[in-house]
């Protein structure tokens, strides 16, 4: 059964963001517990764009009531909420 | 603070007074012209600013524009007569529509529409919207399309990225020409423009920089939505657009601000709102509201993150910072 790679993961998506939102800068880092909203790196246009990422990514479908804070507004959330939708669909 | 049910009650009469008096001296004083241009929709905030002009600078100092379009509802231009005649301001109407089809709004809107529903034409009814239940759930807004057929079938999708970008950035369109519109009329006349966007299009976000939200002053900016009612109660606003539910007068199916943006009734909010600015304590917030800390506390972080969000909104250009 196919698991998923978390440190992977967590690579593939912070480089994800440090080049869509941050023009590959990482003078400025963050941390893999920060909130982005909060941190000023994405905005709400910016949770469309990182939704559009996982589904194209990792073979997933981001349902409307999976659109919150606990799921998608931090690294350490994002791995946790990719995780949990790979084990759904197994 | 005591925080209360009426905690947004305001003494309107006196308020009125205040602010006829500050519009005064921001158009004399410190923008040096002689009279004042609004925008009328037949909606409650620009009733409010245009009858706050027309008291502050006499109504013959006034000129009302009404600017529809294809999607305006014909309701909008009815009750913007109804104003002019209530304050006794001039008005003159501008349709944008042939203005916007130049600039092929309508034709890339609808380009973004048939990437979602391949079958669209024009003739079909749209609206984008938001989810109203944001008090139950801490929620990311994301955004929905709605379309009627003409076999009166209604079809919603949550739209992808790209789309949801081109759909408003087409709409905005009408917005940032309608700006351009107000400041002929206000260069010929001398006169300034007057935004009419409250606290809650101000702070939040409901506004299309350098559209709406160009103006040479935005005096009730500072109001909260339910504090706008007040004032138009007592600058004698019509009962009909005191009554009227606030839409945003944008998409041709019918959309609700709430369902478009805020997603939530105007009255929660706005008590929301006030008690997470003086930072009320969610118990005492749900007590008074008949709300549970949990809904209370969704209301608050959705509230914080529109604020941050679109901060880009409110931002004048920014200039590299230089030291002397």
């Amino acid at each position: 059964m196919p698991t998923v790679d978390t440190d992977t993961t967590r690579k593939e998506i912070r480089e994800f963001i440090v080049e869509a939102f941050l023009f590959g800068d990482e003078s400025e880092p963050f941390e893999d517990g920060d909130s982005f909203m909060q941190q000023g790196v994405i905005d709400s246009t910016g949770v469309l764009e990182l939704v559009l990422f996982l589904e194209e990514n990792y073979s997933i479908k981001v349902d409307d009531e999976e659109m919150t804070p606990n799921n998608l507004d931090s690294l350490n959330n994002l791995v946790a909420f990719i995780q949990k939708k790979k084990q759904k669909k197994q | 603070m005591n925080f209360n049910k009426d905690s947004l009650k305001i003494n309107a009469d006196q308020v009125v007074e205040q602010l006829c008096k500050e519009v005064r001296r921001q158009i004399g004083r410190v923008l040096k012209r002689s009279g004042a241009v609004v925008g009328i929709s037949g909606g409650i905030d620009s009733s409010v600013c245009v009858a706050l002009a027309a008291k502050a600078l006499g109504p013959k100092r006034v000129l009302g524009v009404m600017m529809p379009e294809s999607d305006s509802s014909p309701e909008s231009e009815r009750l913007a007569r109804i104003l002019s005649e209530k304050f006794g301001f001039e008005t003159i109407k501008e349709d944008i529509s042939a203005g916007l089809a130049g600039l092929d709004c309508y034709e890339k809107r609808d380009e973004a529409i048939r990437s979602v529903f391949p079958n669209y034409t024009n003739k079909w009814k749209n609206k984008i919207t938001i989810p109203t239940n944001i008090l139950e759930k801490d929620t990311f807004n994301f955004f929905n399309l709605t379309v009627e057929n003409l076999a009166g079938e209604i079809l919603t999708e949550r739209m992808p990225v790209k789309a949801y970008l081109q759909v408003v950035a087409a709409s905005n369109l009408k917005q940032r020409l309608r700006m351009t519109t107000l400041y002929y009329q206000a260069e010929k006349y001398n006169y300034a423009v007057v935004g009419t966007g409250n606290k809650d299009e101000h702070m939040q976000g409901f506004f299309v920089k350098y559209g709406d939200g160009g103006a040479d002053l935005k005096p009730i900016a500072h109001l909260y939505k339910i504090q706008v009612y007040q004032l138009a109660e007592a600058l004698g606003v019509p009962e009909e657009i005191i009554k009227r539910t606030p839409t945003t007068d944008t998409y041709s199916f019918e959309v609700t601000q709430e369902e478009f943006f805020f997603g939530l009734d105007f009255y929660t909010m706005d008590m929301l709102w006030h008690a997470l600015e003086n930072e009320v304590p969610a118990a005492e917030a749900a007590e008074v509201l008949g709300l549970t800390v949990d809904q209370v506390e969704h209301g608050y972080s959705n509230i914080k993150r529109k604020i941050v969000a679109t901060e880009y909104l409110r931002m004048a250009p920014l200039e590299i910072e230089t030291t002397k």
